[in-house]
């Protein structure tokens, strides 16, 4: 683990250990805030930026920090962060911010960035934990950006409305009309809708990691039919 | 107490005090850059929502700063009231009112209500609020041109008794599927009508002394009590 390539990082934050649908943290703000895809990438960015910031810098630091205090200065370094992200949010993207209103302090708590924190920046060079955190913020950030998606298309159908509190008046045309507002599934928008969405999300990786693996089983038994299937990943 | 207990104890400590310090400088630093723009980002948000609810060229003051807040109970509001008075050359043009019910059906509603001198309604915003998305929140103008229906209207179009929704008998329709949230706030803006309506209550709102400091926020306890004192 501690040599871990890029690549195996990449594949774990983004598939294999995906913060949103394998370690499943950070629920709250996820089912919370995405009831449009613009919303979700707004938290999702805020939690990359986060991460990011934080796990290179406890990564810096790791030498310095010694095992009794590095919870508190875990905590100490995310809190800074989050705060400093939250308020050049409320100056530069003021309409998102009273959107996502609370949760932007709340990434604090998300347990994705001490987790990331305790587990991998502070073992591993600054490089290694920011590409860790990069590609862990990434696979979180893409779960709000489905998960928006297909409760912004049930809901109200539309994508990307709403784009322009983002990225200025602009973004207005980014908005996709797919049908009438009137024939929208209120219960995607709908707390519900989040657990049964993320519930379905977590179905479909499932899914496609069983095929995965049979596959490999059909593959490996094909060509080398002596050798017995002995490692078949856990997760 | 030995050396190296001590130093055992207070390395950590110290190390944690070095953190702490870095992230006051880092937080300071980012808070003195940012301070002004958010301070104008607010106003600028709050003026949006004011010049919403007068009428264009009804005024010639500066609105931000010249406000008075008013206990919320005078407008059953459930929380203090804030009034930012239009003048134009100095005379009063229009009050807006920020007022709050919590009759909906999820939390509070915030809204503002643009009153012009001869107590006809210019103008209903609902700033605030945390009502079901697609069901009750019809009253956000860019879901429905539901909220503009307040336009022009007074206790005496339509008659007092009309100011319900029309479930209730009244004038004011509601929502398909949300009778609850139109009718709070039916109810706020006549509340706050009825008041205004009240002997000389609504050219009163331009003597009071105006709120110093956040006017969202301040509560001039002095003006409270004298105009508990005058109900």
């Amino acid at each position: 683990m501690s040599q871990a390539s890029y690549r195996k990082i990449t594949q774990e934050g983004l598939w294999n250990n995906n913060p949103g649908l394998v370690q499943l943290l950070g629920l709250c703000p996820l089912m919370a805030v995405t009831t449009n895809v613009v919303n979700g990438l707004g938290l999702g960015l805020a939690t990359i930026l986060t991460l990011v910031a934080s796990s290179t810098t406890i990564s810096f630091a790791r030498h310095f920090i010694t095992p009794e205090i590095r919870l508190p200065v875990f905590v100490l370094i995310i809190a800074a962060v989050v705060t400093a992200i939250e308020l050049l949010m409320h100056a530069f993207f003021f309409e998102l911010y009273h959107i996502l209103g609370i949760f932007i302090p709340l990434i604090v708590t998300n347990c994705i960035i001490i987790g990331r924190a305790e587990a991998f920046a502070a073992k591993h060079t600054p490089p290694k934990a920011f590409w860790d955190a990069l590609m862990m913020g990434t696979g979180f950030a893409l779960v709000l950006l489905i998960l928006g998606g297909m409760r912004e298309v049930l809901a109200n159908g539309t994508l990307f409305d709403h784009a322009h509190l983002m990225f200025g008046e602009s973004a207005r045309g980014l908005a996709i009309h797919l049908f009438e507002d009137d024939k929208g599934f209120l219960l995607a928008a709908l707390p519900p809708g989040a657990f049964i969405g993320l519930g379905l999300l977590l179905a479909i990786k499932n899914w496609i990691d069983a095929q995965q693996v049979q596959r490999r089983k059909a593959g490996k038994t094909a060509t080398t039919a002596t050798l017995p299937v002995t490692s078949v990943s856990t997760e | 107490m030995n050396n190296s207990v001590l130093k055992q104890v207070l390395k950590p400590a110290l190390l944690l005090a070095a953190f702490a310090l870095v992230g006051v400088l880092l937080l300071d630093t980012v808070n003195r850059y940012t301070l002004q723009r958010i301070e104008a980002n607010e106003r600028n948000a709050l003026m949006r929502q004011l010049m919403q609810v007068v009428d264009k060229n009804s005024h010639d003051n500066d609105l931000l700063h010249d406000s008075a807040v008013l206990p919320g109970k005078l407008f059953h509001s459930s929380s203090d009231v804030t009034i930012y008075r239009a003048r134009k050359q100095g005379r009063p043009s229009a009050a807006i009112f920020v007022t709050t019910t919590d009759k909906g059906y999820k939390g509070s509603i915030q809204i503002v209500i643009g009153i012009r001198m001869d107590r006809s309604i210019s103008g209903v915003r609902v700033v605030r609020h945390n009502e079901t998305p697609g069901l009750g929140d019809k009253m956000e103008l860019q879901k429905s041109p539901w909220v503009l229906d307040f336009d022009n209207t007074s206790l005496q179009q339509p008659a007092l008794s009309q100011w319900a929704v029309k479930r209730d008998g009244g004038y004011f329709d509601q929502f398909t599927g949300a009778t609850i949230t139109p009718r709070a706030i039916v109810g706020a803006v006549r509340d706050v009508l009825l008041w205004s309506n009240e002997d000389n209550h609504l050219l009163s709102v331009f003597s009071l002394p105006t709120t110093v400091g956040n006017p969202s926020e301040a509560s001039d306890r002095a003006v409270k009590a004298e105009m508990e004192n005058a109900q």
